[in-house]
């Protein structure tokens, strides 16, 4: 494994009496593609909302890049280099699609509000340089979000699309690592082959680090280098996708005690 | 051999082409639809920066003073910029960071107060207005940013109320509890601070209705310019990203409390400098000047122009000022009201009852249903039942004319009163009637509508105006949510 970005040292998170993630330690390598899997309830999108600072831990250590992020507000965590797409899909419906992917480049951006009232050069350059940097995100893809697109409302966008603008979103953010929640949940399997090569691409053009929770086994198998199953917030298998695929514990998971029995 | 000709490949007119779906492929089409005249100017309107559209607005605004009187420039001008900038400012915490603030009018109230206390004989402190304006802007921004840390954790109905108490405590401060500073009331209690300086930038004073007015107007197009950059920017993008979903701006690296702050910051200026400029034109600052009802005036200026449109924001300070000030009781006009009135009704029936010949038929038909039932009352029932005139009709002719059509009885009681409830008893059959139906009751409908008028809503002003000012939210509320500009918007789709 290359050097690791995100490591998770015994994080553990309850709400109320019910443990959501227990004790759990996980790493993500630079430019690692890592999928996380597990049935309904497993602490999957927890895991994402630990990482992304939405709550904090009960415990445990979140380090990006050797430095913690626990205690962090989330616009602060993204600023760190850790952006993610949200499973309900959470764009900003009433601006267009190029403002979207404009909004979130804030964190990485200066001009005061002072400076935006008389556009001092400064500002119309870093504006400049948003809007490019937004065309150049959507960009990557393909026809889909560029052209007339670009000023349509978000809403006026099919679900493909808006799961798309997601990732575009959280790519402006200039992020290492993105953390993607179910990208190919409600598209056909047209879009889903599509989003299997995107991941891809966006690891190896884009240079990003991947930690991706998918239900799909198609886009698991194709796109993991490692995948990682959790049930009732414990880590359950570790490895390539075979090795956890056909891990009893993991069938179990799925599948029920029996499953493993009739074997 | 026949030689087969060489006819180039048309594209089939129907034929998709790639990432163009059929809506926006047409669209282009249907702009060009629009022809003649009005098609041009709605064009050219359309393509024209918005930029160009605020000069167009200040250079007609700027004509004004000469062809208004000084009381109707007051009325009617001055207002309706104070309106304008005030709802600019709210613009910015409602229209765009999506926070309802009802404490917002506090602000305005401060930013007068302020002035006044250093800009008055209440202290013997006379700063001049380049001195007291900033410092007004500044405290009350200060205050903003106070009252913006409950916008931290609060949201929507919480944030209103805790605003809204902080509206009521200002102005349970200034009118009641009148504390005793160096001798005097700081607030002057229910009498307010008197005798406030008027605008003196730089030993150059604004005396006149014309110079404040387009000291004003300044202030409007500087303001209007500067949160229109504002909007554009990564702050207003923020802003309007944190209305739409603050978890998810949060999540893409904005500081969701710290805009919020700001936008509550920037709104109480706005507040304040709008507070300062009314304290010195008024040349007394009153508590009764900032009750709930300016916040409501205020709120209505925003939501009818459109959220979120600066342009909206300004034409619906137009509409609501000028429509109130003709309602008021005491203006100088009371010959209009009627007329807007008729219009207003003329309007609605041309605008909604389609096709084109069945407002036609409803209208026609109502002015001869009057004149019959004006006959028939006439021959057959005692004098007094159309011995009446009609109200405030600008010339004696107008008033016999009126009531040559319109039934206008004396001393018969409730008379005004049942038509009222006939009137509105109408309208709900005409609402639940469809076709010719509709068309055939609208007829009664429309002239019951003009007895009321003549009878009971044109002798007592003061509650026609609240009547009809609702009516009109109403009606255009229901037609256009988004208001006048605005956007429509959707909030989960």
């Amino acid at each position: 494994m290359a050097d690791p970005l995100l490591e998770l040292a015994g994080v553990s998170k309850a709400f109320g009496g019910l443990v959501v993630i227990d004790d759990l330690d996980l790493v993500v390598g630079e430019r690692e593609i890592v999928s996380v899997i597990g049935p309904n309830g497993a602490g999957k999108t927890t895991l994402f909302n630990l990482i992304t600072g939405i709550y904090p831990p009960d415990a445990g250590e979140i380090r990006l890049d050797g430095e913690s992020l626990v205690g962090l507000p989330p616009y602060k965590i993204t600023r760190r280099g850790a952006a993610r797409t949200f499973q309900t899909l959470r764009l900003f419906l009433n601006m267009s699609v190029l403002e979207n992917v404009m909004a979130s480049q804030y964190g990485r951006t200066k001009a005061g509000i002072l400076q935006a009232m008389v556009r001092t050069p400064r500002m119309r350059r870093e504006e400049r340089e948003i809007r490019a940097q937004a065309q150049e995100k959507l960009g990557f893809f393909g026809e889909r979000l560029v052209g007339y697109r670009w000023n349509q409302p978000a809403y006026s966008l099919s679900y493909a699309n808006r799961r798309r603008l997601e990732i575009a979103r959280a790519m402006a953010t200039e992020p290492r690592i993105l953390l993607l929640d179910e990208p190919a949940a409600g598209m056909n399997p047209v879009e889903t082959h599509e989003i299997t090569e995107l991941i891809g691409e966006l690891r190896d053009e884009g240079g990003y680090t991947i930690l991706v929770i998918e239900h799909d086994m198609h886009v698991v198998e194709g796109i993991s280098d490692r995948v990682v199953a959790l049930d009732h917030g414990v880590k359950i298998a570790e490895g390539t996708f075979e090795a956890v695929a056909t891990d009893p514990r993991v069938v179990e998971a799925y599948l029920g005690a029996s499953a493993t029995a009739r074997k | 051999m026949s030689e087969v000709p060489d006819t180039p490949a048309l594209p089939e007119p129907d034929e998709a082409r790639i990432g163009v779906d059929s809506w926006v492929a047409e669209s282009d089409r249907r702009r060009a639809q629009r022809r003649g005249p009005l098609g041009l100017v709605a064009r050219g309107w359309e393509s024209s920066p918005d930029s160009v559209k605020l000069l167009v607005f200040i250079a007609f605004a700027s004509t004004l003073p000469f062809w208004l009187n000084e009381g109707d420039l007051f009325s009617f001008g001055l207002f309706t910029l104070i309106y304008a900038t005030l709802g600019l400012g709210l613009n910015v915490v409602v229209g765009w960071a999506g926070l309802l603030d009802l404490g917002y009018v506090a602000f305005y109230g401060i930013g007068a107060y302020g002035y006044a206390l250093v800009s008055s004989p209440q202290y013997g402190i006379h700063w001049p207005a380049e001195a007291a304006i900033p410092a007004v802007m500044a405290a009350t921004a200060l205050l903003g940013l106070l009252l913006g840390f409950s916008a931290r954790r609060l949201q929507g109905d919480y944030l209103a109320i805790v605003t809204l108490f902080f509206l009521q405590a200002f102005l349970a401060f200034t009118g009641t509890a009148n504390p005793t500073v160096a001798g005097v009331g700081l607030t002057g209690g229910p009498n307010g601070i008197p005798n406030v300086d008027p605008l003196k930038f730089f030993g150059y004073e604004l005396n006149s209705t014309k110079q404040q007015y387009f000291f004003l107007l300044g202030v409007l197009a500087v303001v209007a310019a500067a949160f229109y950059l504002a909007n554009l920017s990564r702050t207003g993008r923020a802003w309007r990203a944190l209305r739409d979903d603050p978890l998810a701006a949060e999540a893409m690296s904005m500081p969701v409390d710290r805009l919020k702050q700001l936008a509550f910051v920037i709104g109480a200026a706005t507040a304040g400098l709008c507070g300062a400029i009314f304290a010195a034109i008024e040349g007394a600052v009153v508590s009764t000047d900032f009750t709930v009802s300016v916040l409501i005036t205020i709120y209505a200026v925003v939501i009818l122009g459109g959220l979120g449109s600066i342009a909206g924001v300004i034409l619906g300070a137009v509409v609501i000022n000028v429509s109130s000030q003709f309602l008021a009781p005491q203006n100088d006009h009371p010959e209009i009201k009627r007329w807007l009135f008729y219009g207003t009704v003329l309007l609605l029936v041309v605008l909604a009852v389609k096709p084109w010949y069945r407002a036609m038929v409803s209208l026609l038909g109502a002015v001869a249903f009057g004149f019959a039932v004006h006959a028939i009352v006439a021959a057959h029932a005692a004098p007094s039942w159309t011995s009446g005139v009609a109200v405030d009709a600008g010339s004696a002719s107008t008033a016999k004319d009126i009531a040559g059509w319109v039934v206008i009885p004396v001393g018969h009681g409730n008379f005004d009163t049942l038509a009222y409830i006939a009137m509105v008893v109408a309208l709900i059959s005409v609402r639940n009637l469809s076709g010719w139906w509709r068309t055939v009751a609208l007829i009664p409908t429309l002239y019951l509508t003009a007895v009321v008028w003549e009878n009971l809503l044109a002798p007592n002003p003061a509650v026609t105006a609240l009547i009809l000012f609702g009516a009109m939210l109403v009606i255009l509320m229901t037609s256009r949510p988004q208001g006048l500009l605005g956007k429509p918007r959707v909030e989960v789709v």
